[in-house]
């Protein structure tokens, strides 16, 4: 495959896609504990907010989220900016854009993920925390959050493979990511399928190395299956 | 921030235009894609290892790689090959919307193939020797027995792949179809007014996807009525991802 000198521009695309994907990993990753907490809360009112959450957002294409927060964010940031009596010029630039978008998306459903993981452990784990005198911050960091992770890895390592083709979305919105990089090259050498081509097999390697690193995380969270430690 | 109602409501029409575009898609490559799926799907529960091999790679790649990157290659790559251009394929590949379904089919027959797949495996071993012990020829137990029975098992999951499809046919608006997403692109480069119509084709996508959730639920009722009048549970070993939470216990 000759990339006639494009290759650096790939490369540096696929360092941004996983800045990208990473970023908003982590951000989705809050968005969606918050929501299985609110979806398990006993208030009515989070419920609510977190089942409306879920339902729009799954229901809703994630470009159209991207180009929503792209193209509307800077309005809605500025309107609620005017609330503080801030009336400068707000811009919201692409990868901003990108990691709200794709957060959000996220956030949406591994809130699922979280919550079946919650309703997993053993209610009388968490009650005999409080029985010893944990408060429900302690029960949750030392009990039920070691094993949140156990059983929601399979699932969100699903996610995190979607969220990894999401990002290339965020090229329509002009961030210098994998996907806008194989455009430029194939705009100036007038060979679009070598250049998408290159962006499909660096793709494939992103979801790959995904894969290994969930198969390696699955290892970690799971000692049991590690086994031999006497 | 202006909030303005009329210009949804004036240009509604244009955005339900916009809709009926976008189910053709998704009818089209959804048909298109069950059919690939399922030589696929066959071809990957076979026992003979070389014939899995290859729909392993076809899978590998279409679930492996971005939809939007299997677009750009239909729609932009074909245009590479002096080939391609010169054979009667050329008056399909330079049009958008047949890019739009090629794409779209390869794609989820990949997905669907995938569950297709889990589903054959998870049917009883007893149905199929029984087929074997009626003196059924191959060809005839998947007709009658493996087919049928797997269709009842992937239809949820089914239904879910094709709300993944409705999202993912926003892909559309990319090579300048106009789509509910590229409809409301281009009301917005007229009116300049994107949250209003970002939320109106975001509603209009909600509404869809409520419609295609309900006719799963009846089509689901139909084939799988005996489910809903004596619980058989499912096998312990299926796929997770064809697990129905409304069916199990």
């Amino acid at each position: 495959m000759d990339l006639q000198g494009f290759g650096h521009l790939l490369l540096s695309g696929s360092w941004m896609t996983m800045q990208l994907a990473l970023t908003s990993l982590v951000f989705g990753l809050m968005l969606g504990l918050l929501g299985a907490a609110a979806k398990l809360s006993r208030s009515p009112v989070a419920r609510g907010i977190a089942v409306g959450y879920t339902t729009i957002i799954r229901g809703i294409p994630e470009l159209l989220l991207v180009l929503t927060l792209y193209f509307g964010g800077a309005q809605v940031l500025m309107w609620a900016a005017s609330f503080f009596g801030y009336d400068e010029y707000i811009e919201v630039g692409p990868f901003a854009a990108g990691v709200a978008a794709l957060s959000i998306a996220f956030g949406a459903y591994s809130t699922e993920v979280f919550r079946m993981a919650m309703l997993e452990i053993p209610k009388g784990q968490s009650e005999a925390a409080q029985a010893m005198g944990m408060t429900r911050n302690q029960t949750f960091l030392r009990i039920t959050m070691p094993q949140l992770w156990r059983l929601a890895l399979p699932g969100l390592g699903n996610l995190f493979q979607v969220l990894l083709k999401d990002t290339a979305l965020v090229s329509v919105v002009g961030l210098n990511e994998l996907m806008r990089q194989a455009s430029v090259g194939a705009a100036s050498t007038k060979e679009p399928f070598t250049f998408y081509m290159a962006a499909a097999v660096l793709y494939l390697g992103l979801t790959l190395l995904a894969t290994l690193f969930t198969m390696y995380m699955e290892r970690v969270c799971n000692p049991a299956a590690r086994g031999g430690r006497s | 921030m202006s909030w303005e109602w009329e210009i949804i409501w004036q240009y509604l029409p244009k955005l339900l235009d916009g809709a009926w575009l976008t189910l053709e898609l998704i009818a089209l490559s959804g048909l298109f894609g069950m059919l690939l799926a399922l030589p696929i799907a066959l071809m990957r529960a076979s026992k003979n290892a070389w014939l899995r091999a290859i729909p392993f790679a076809y899978i590998f790649f279409f679930r492996g790689t971005p939809l939007l990157v299997q677009i750009f290659l239909i729609y932009y790559g074909a245009s590479q090959f002096e080939v391609i251009k010169e054979s009667f394929l050329w008056p399909i590949l330079k049009q958008p919307y047949w890019c739009a379904i090629i794409a779209f089919s390869l794609n989820t027959a990949a997905y669907s193939a995938e569950l297709l797949r889990g589903a054959i495996q998870s049917i009883p071993k007893g149905e199929v020797e029984v087929c074997e012990a009626l003196g059924m020829s191959k060809p005839l137990m998947i007709r009658r027995v493996v087919l049928p029975r797997a269709f009842g098992i992937v239809l949820p999951a089914y239904g879910n792949e094709l709300l993944l499809m409705l999202k993912s046919s926003a892909l559309a608006s990319t090579i300048t179809l106009l789509d509910i997403t590229g409809m409301a692109r281009t009301i917005i480069a007229r009116t300049y007014t994107p949250m209003e119509m970002f939320f109106a084709a975001g509603m209009v996508y909600l509404v869809i996807a409520a419609l295609m959730i309900a006719t799963f639920r009846f089509i689901e009722f139909r084939l799988n009525r005996y489910q809903y009048y004596h619980h058989t549970p499912l096998p312990k070993t299926l796929d997770p991802q064809l697990r129905d939470e409304h069916l199990d216990t």
